[in-house]
């Protein structure tokens, strides 16, 4: 685990200083950048003129101590931008996960069981539309319909404009409304939440619901399922008490991934809806090349990967005995 | 059907379970399979009854419809399932819930599946209590440690919190039997329930069944291909073949006198461990595979394989009794004669095609074509953490083999004895550890992969699943033509000549080199992967469990094809088999092998009539044999447990944990391979020390 955070943070040290692009020509503009005068000073200032290896061992010093360098756009530092994007994101993608999750797996079990019933039929019609539609024309057609047509639902943003956002303790609107008491603000967080997370889980759903239908298909098929029927037990116990947990280790792996995707990077969902979260702060950096905020984000984002990986091993062990064995 | 009166053979009671005129049907997309097609029978209470047959014969579809757990595409088109005076077809989803593992338990053929991996033992035990009776999951939990105890398990109030995977094959199935019998039930469907198991586990199994039946009345319905393992449980025997009941009687009479030629096949094709294979060897065989069942022929069923087929086989004939509780489905003994024995028909039956005269074994003091010395075989194991003890599994632990030109050596041992290791060493699959491995005098043991190459013409793999061992993507002419063209035998149109010559030799149609694997059957591939290892010309051929997954008859059928082709091409074989009698057919000699340790070499005849080791002793007694007076004259030597772990063997001797005459001596050393008789090596402190359990 600690190996693979420091080769991450080689990688993501190494990968952004090996583009061949100049992030002062990208950060002075075409006069600045003719006056070398000025690109010295702006050298020494961002420690662009150091060997690479030292700039690498001041990024690495820094991340020790939580220093993820200061945003060459907004003169910010890099952690203090991430802190401030990352719960949009993380709400918006919990939601969205957890959503898929809750109508993926029942969903899948159902079609697996009754097999080429009408449930079936939309289950697979349901995941093939979540995986293959892009998102973006999904994003247009939900803002379309539920908000510029029929007006159900609220516009972009993570609040109307009249509310304030609660007072900070996580981040998560969610969780900080209730704690504040304040319902209404709930209520309109929540609200804005529904258009972007749905189109957000649409692919995850699909993936999922297709991964436990094809699993729950194989484990009810297997001999212990037949056995389950010999002794006579019922058939909700066979699916839910043998077939399932036998069922979603694949589920798992897939889910783990997917969060980690979802948390990473929603860009087009953000900008669409007008999210401020990550995604929308990743793409402003990697337009404008701002090398110390491209850092910081990669780095975050292999730290999330290894950790639900790390996650997703370990329930490995709580559903399959046959892990853990000698 | 249900009345008393209407059945003669129990007299007034009415059977336990009474199956009439059942018909299931597949829906398959190329039509409607039947795969039952009316049958009849019953149990009475308490009674041991088996059904026998190859693949397809329906007999594992009859034992699941009898509790409805058939599954889609197939259906019960027609019939009635009687059981104590109930119609099944008739229940409701609750009385059918009530009815299985409660009156009627089953138990099935893996039970490596067939109990769920991720779920401890205790709560699958348990579970299969609680639905069927009033108890809390305590006492549910008690009776179940209670069941394990009584099935043979040790320490099970300890085991029982296992999970299945931490169990042996026999352990797992008496687990299995534990479930089966929780509720008392008075009818046990066991569908094959050794045919995954090795030898000395199954006579394990068998005996348990026997017991369980006679300390508690169930009655026990057995399903199996194999009719040794019929012969040993049950008291009436039911044959059936495409879907029909052809023959049905007492186990004395049928076995003695069968009146159906497919039980007549199935007594005499088989190689048995108490007859002399004769200087021929060849079994006899029917020709031919079991019918389409799609196209079922209109007259008898068997007619087109049968040796004894008359005109009147065009017509299709029914079950008629032909004794007090006998009944057959052939016109040709239907007038209450017998079939001919074996010996005459032999006498009557074509010659073999090659005078087993002519054979040429090698001389006493030729140099062996092949020879193994000292040969190991160590798997290392992950280390339990940084500084865990590094472990390694001794699958091949020291083996010396020596097999001359033209003879063929049996291999054999049950599983995890290390049979397909040292096959995979001396084709050089794997790498060995330490050893020599001579090829006619040079040592391969250490040779590189390219040094290799060259040396792989001479000697062939023959693998065990026909299945998986053939590209399912190129077709039997390019699966021949690939080992031709590569070690440059032939070029351009010379190479279609062999193909087609390779497919004549095997006894397959030259035009088969058209089609792909999965159009022929697992005796037809086998044959198909026997042609790809005699493409190159080898001059050895190493053949791991080769007809292992094949029907009786089909095996048969591939022993006679090795036979031929030793006899006409002079071939060398090494023949690993867990099947000691199909061993004892083919094999000139008969190397046993236990822990990666070679236990017992001798000339085929003298292994079986004096073995001197008394793992060997076990191993053949532990095969039962299709025939009720050889089976009660002989003493059956139970082994206990499993074989230990091959990654902490035991000292000394490795089979002294099982052996029924070990002493001080076998856990202090090693007893060495000796020569006790001219060419008859054992290794045993005691050789010959279980004579008298014979």
């Amino acid at each position: 685990m600690v190996v693979m955070i420091v080769l991450a943070t080689l990688v993501v040290f190494l990968i952004s200083h090996l583009v061949p692009a100049d992030p002062i020509l990208a950060q002075l503009g075409d006069m600045q950048a003719a006056n070398p005068a000025m690109v010295a000073a702006y050298r020494a200032r961002w420690g662009l003129d150091l060997p690479i290896w030292q700039q690498y061992l001041i990024f690495l010093e820094g991340l020790v101590h939580g220093n993820f360098g200061v945003s060459i756009s907004t003169q910010r530092p890099v952690l203090d931008d991430i802190l401030q994007y990352a719960p949009a994101t993380i709400e918006l993608s919990t939601i969205a996960f957890l959503l898929s999750v809750i109508i993926g797996v029942p969903l899948g079990v159902i079609a697996a069981v009754r097999r080429d019933s009408w449930i079936d039929h939309f289950a697979r019609l349901l995941s093939l539309v979540g995986v293959s539609a892009p998102t973006f024309w999904l994003a247009f057609v939900v803002l379309a319909l539920f908000y510029g047509g029929l007006q159900i639902a609220p516009g972009p943003g993570r609040l109307d404009v009249v509310y304030l956002p609660p007072p900070f303790v996580t981040g998560l609107y969610l969780i900080d409304s209730a704690l504040a008491g304040q319902w209404d603000v709930f209520r309109n967080a929540a609200a804005h939440l529904v258009l972007p997370s749905t189109v957000l889980a649409a692919t995850t759903l699909g993936l999922i619901t297709r991964t436990t239908r094809a699993a729950m298909l194989e484990s009810l098929g297997q001999d212990y399922v037949r056995v389950g029927r010999a002794k006579g037990l019922k058939d909700r116990t066979i699916i839910i008490r043998h077939a399932l947990p036998n069922a979603l280790i694949p589920v798992v792996t897939l889910g783990g991934l997917a969060y980690a995707v979802l948390l990473s990077g929603t860009v087009l969902t953000e900008t669409i809806f007008s999210w401020p979260g990550l995604g929308r702060y990743t793409f402003r950096s990697a337009v404008s090349l701002d090398f110390p905020a491209i850092m910081g984000i990669t780095f975050l984002v292999a730290v999330v990967y290894l950790v639900i990986n790390l996650i997703v091993d370990l329930s490995y062990a709580l559903l399959d005995p046959r892990v853990v064995r000698q | 059907m249900t009345d008393p009166a209407m059945n003669e053979t129990t007299g007034s009671t009415a059977p336990l379970l009474e199956v009439n005129d059942l018909q299931v049907h597949f829906h398959t997309d190329n039509g409607v399979v039947r795969a039952v097609d009316g049958v009849s029978f019953h149990v009475d209470a308490g009674e041991t009854v088996g059904i026998v047959g190859e693949s397809g014969s329906g007999k594992s579809v009859t034992a699941l419809s009898i509790i409805r757990l058939l599954e889609e595409p197939s259906r019960i088109a027609g019939g009635e399932i009687v059981f104590r005076g109930d119609n099944v077809l008739a229940m409701d989803k609750e009385r059918i819930r009530s009815l299985r593992g409660g009156e009627v338990a089953m138990v099935f053929q893996d039970p490596m599946t067939s109990l769920n991996p991720v779920i401890r033992v205790a709560r699958q035990l348990v579970e299969a209590l609680l639905v069927h009776r009033r108890i809390t999951p305590k006492a549910a939990r008690g009776r179940a440690v209670g069941l394990l105890g009584r099935m043979g398990i040790t320490a099970p109030d300890r085991a029982i919190d296992n999970f299945p995977h931490e169990f042996s094959g026999g352990m797992r199935q008496r687990v299995m039997l534990a479930m089966g019998f929780g509720n008392e039930p008075s009818l046990l469907i066991a569908d094959e329930p050794t045919t995954a198991l090795d030898v000395t586990i199954q006579a394990q199994i068998l005996d348990l069944l026997k017991e369980l039946n006679s300390d508690f009345g169930t009655a026990v319905l057995m399903i199996s291909h194999d009719l040794g393992v019929i012969a040993n449980v049950c008291s009436r025997i039911i044959v059936m073949y495409g879907g029909e009941v052809v023959e049905e009687g007492s186990i004395e009479e049928l076995l003695s006198d069968p009146r159906h030629p497919y039980t007549w096949a199935l007594i005499n094709a088989v190689p048995r461990l108490d007859r002399d294979p004769g200087a021929d060897r060849r079994l006899t065989t029917i020709e031919g595979t079991p019918p389409d069942a799609l196209d079922m022929p209109k007259g008898c069923r068997f007619a087109p394989r049968c040796p004894f087929r008359i005109a009147r086989c065009d017509e299709h004939p029914s079950l008629e009794r032909i004794g007090p509780r006998r009944s057959t489905r052939c016109w040709v003994t239907q007038a209450g004669e017998p079939l001919p024995r074996r010996e005459e028909h032999a006498a009557r039956a074509a010659p073999s095609p090659v005078d087993p005269a002519s054979r040429q074994l090698p001389a006493d003091g030729a140099a062996p074509l092949l020879e193994v010395r000292g040969l190991v075989k160590h798997f290392p194991l992950r280390r339990q953490g940084f500084f865990g003890p590094q472990e390694v599994i001794h699958a091949v632990d020291g083996v010396d083999l020596a097999v001359g030109q033209g003879e063929t050596v049996g291999l054999v041992g049950e599983s995890g004895c290390g049979k397909s290791t040292l096959a995979r060493l001396i084709t050089r699959i794997h790498n060995p550890t330490a050893g020599k491995i001579l090829f006619e005098g040079t040592d391969i043991a250490q040779r590189s992969r390219a040094e290799m190459r060259p040396l792989r013409r001479r000697m062939q793999m023959i693998f065990q699943d026909p299945f998986a061992s053939l590209n399912p993507r190129m077709t039997v002419g390019d699966i021949l033509a690939e080992p031709i063209r590569f070690h440059g035998l032939a070029q351009g149109r010379a190479v279609n000549e062999r193909v087609q010559e390779l497919l004549a030799l095997v006894g397959l149609n030259p035009r088969a080199a058209g089609s792909y694997p999965h159009e022929f059957s697992g005796g037809q591939r086998q044959r198909i992967g026997t042609a790809r290892a005699l493409a190159v010309d080898p001059q050895l051929i190493v053949a791991d469990e080769p007809i292992s997954s094949l029907d009786v008859n089909i095996q048969a059928q591939v022993i006679n094809l090795f036979l031929d082709l030793q006899q006409r091409l002079g071939l060398t074989f090494l023949f690993i088999a867990h099947d000691l009698a199909v061993v004892r057919h083919i094999s000139d000699r008969i190397v046993v092998l236990y822990l990666g340790k070679v236990m017992e070499t001798a000339p085929a005849a003298t292994l079986f009539e004096e073995p001197l080791h008394p793992y060997s002793v076990s191993l053949i007694s532990a095969v039962p044999i299709p025939d009720v007076e050889a089976e009660r004259s002989r003493r059956r030597i139970l082994l206990e447990g499993d074989p230990p772990s091959a990654i902490h063997p035991p000292s000394g001797c490795r089979f002294r944990t099982r052996c029924p005459i070990a002493r001080e001596i076998c856990a202090a050393e090693m007893p060495p391979l000796q020569e006790h008789r001219p060419g008859h090596f054992a290794a045993c402190h005691f050789p010959g020390g279980m004579g008298e359990w014979r």
